[in-house]
């Protein structure tokens, strides 16, 4: 098993963060159409699962996966969207994703009053301290993919 | 990572005398900063909005409180989880306007004004309003535009203190610009 990458974007779609451990294949366009791409196709994929459904959505869009990745994203209800790429065999990391946001993101960033809420993190020990969760992931492998 | 990993659940307590007296010293300050009542209403409510946008955060990383689904919950959730869980009071939600669209927070006893008397001098002044601007900021960021304001204060003389929250709409969320 392993992870690919990580987006985190604000509420109005500015990348606040990015970070890749094991990515091969790059998307051969600029970083910040990239993350724009992203964002726009989540923005989509949102508004369309809320349309669809049948029924009343409690959390609406958790994950979707090709035959060679899975993509799980996590909302919180101020709009801040966290995104992971993994492998096939990686399965609900809800929890995962909801710590990244409750004992990294807000203990680093939000209450680092120098940290500008509505640009990109620049905070080292945000970037430190994530970088290190993650290869701690017991999905987290190097030699994989 | 040990610090960080356990703050989510942990709740740390603090002496809410600290805190009034911190306040105290602020509000003392900007009444010596400002020639008038209303300009330090303003700051006040200022502050408040950039503290709000900034708890919210905090507070949803530590509550596992979900979009509220209408205004009644969003009442339910400030009175009985965020007073309780940042100023250790439960204020009761009522007045309820018949849309339903306005209700008050009536506050028995107000932390922030623990040890305050209100100069005659400074009768226009709204001792609490850090409060107003920090509902409001913290809404705001869950989509909600709200108005707040102070309709009864103990300071001025009322029985109770009771803080009016009227919804005004839900502000909805936009495809940046420059995107198709």
């Amino acid at each position: 098993m392993t992870v690919h990458n990580l987006y985190i974007f604000d509420r109005n779609g500015v990348c606040l963060h990015y970070s890749e451990w094991n990515r091969k294949k790059h998307a051969g366009i600029s970083r910040e159409q990239e993350y724009q791409l992203m964002y726009g196709m989540l923005f989509s994929i949102r508004s369309f699962v809320n349309k669809m459904s049948p029924v009343d959505l409690r959390d609406g869009f958790l994950s979707f996966q090709t035959s060679k990745y899975k993509l799980h994203y996590y909302e919180t209800a101020t709009g801040l969207k966290i995104v992971m790429n993994t492998d096939l065999g990686v399965g609900n990391i809800r929890d995962v994703l909801s710590q990244i946001y409750s004992t990294i993101f807000v203990e680093l960033v939000v209450k680092n009053p120098l940290c500008n809420l509505n640009e990109p993190i620049q905070s080292e020990l945000f970037r430190t301290k994530l970088d290190s969760f993650v290869r701690g992931l017991p999905f987290f492998s190097a030699r994989a993919g | 990572m040990s610090r960080q990993t356990n703050r989510g659940t942990e709740n740390k307590k603090m002496n809410s005398e600290l805190f009034t007296l911190t306040y105290g010293a602020l509000v003392t300050q900007l009444c010596k900063d400002y020639e008038n009542d209303e300009d330090v209403n303003k700051q006040l409510d200022k502050m408040g909005y950039n503290i709000g946008v900034r708890l919210i955060e905090d507070f949803l990383a530590r509550s596992n409180v979900g979009r509220c689904h209408d205004f009644r919950e969003t009442a339910d959730v400030i009175a009985k989880v965020a007073f309780k869980m940042y100023l250790g009071i439960t204020p009761s939600v009522t007045n309820w306007s018949p849309a339903g669209d306005e209700f008050s927070l009536i506050l028995e006893n107000n932390p922030l004004v623990d040890f305050v008397e209100l100069p005659d001098n400074h009768s226009s002044l709204i001792y609490s309003n850090l409060l107003c601007g920090l509902l409001r900021g913290a809404l705001e960021m869950v989509q909600m535009a709200i108005d707040v304001k102070f309709v009864q204060d103990t300071l001025k003389g009322d029985n109770v203190t009771e803080i009016r929250m009227k919804f005004i709409k839900r502000i909805e969320e936009n495809l940046p610009a420059g995107e198709e």
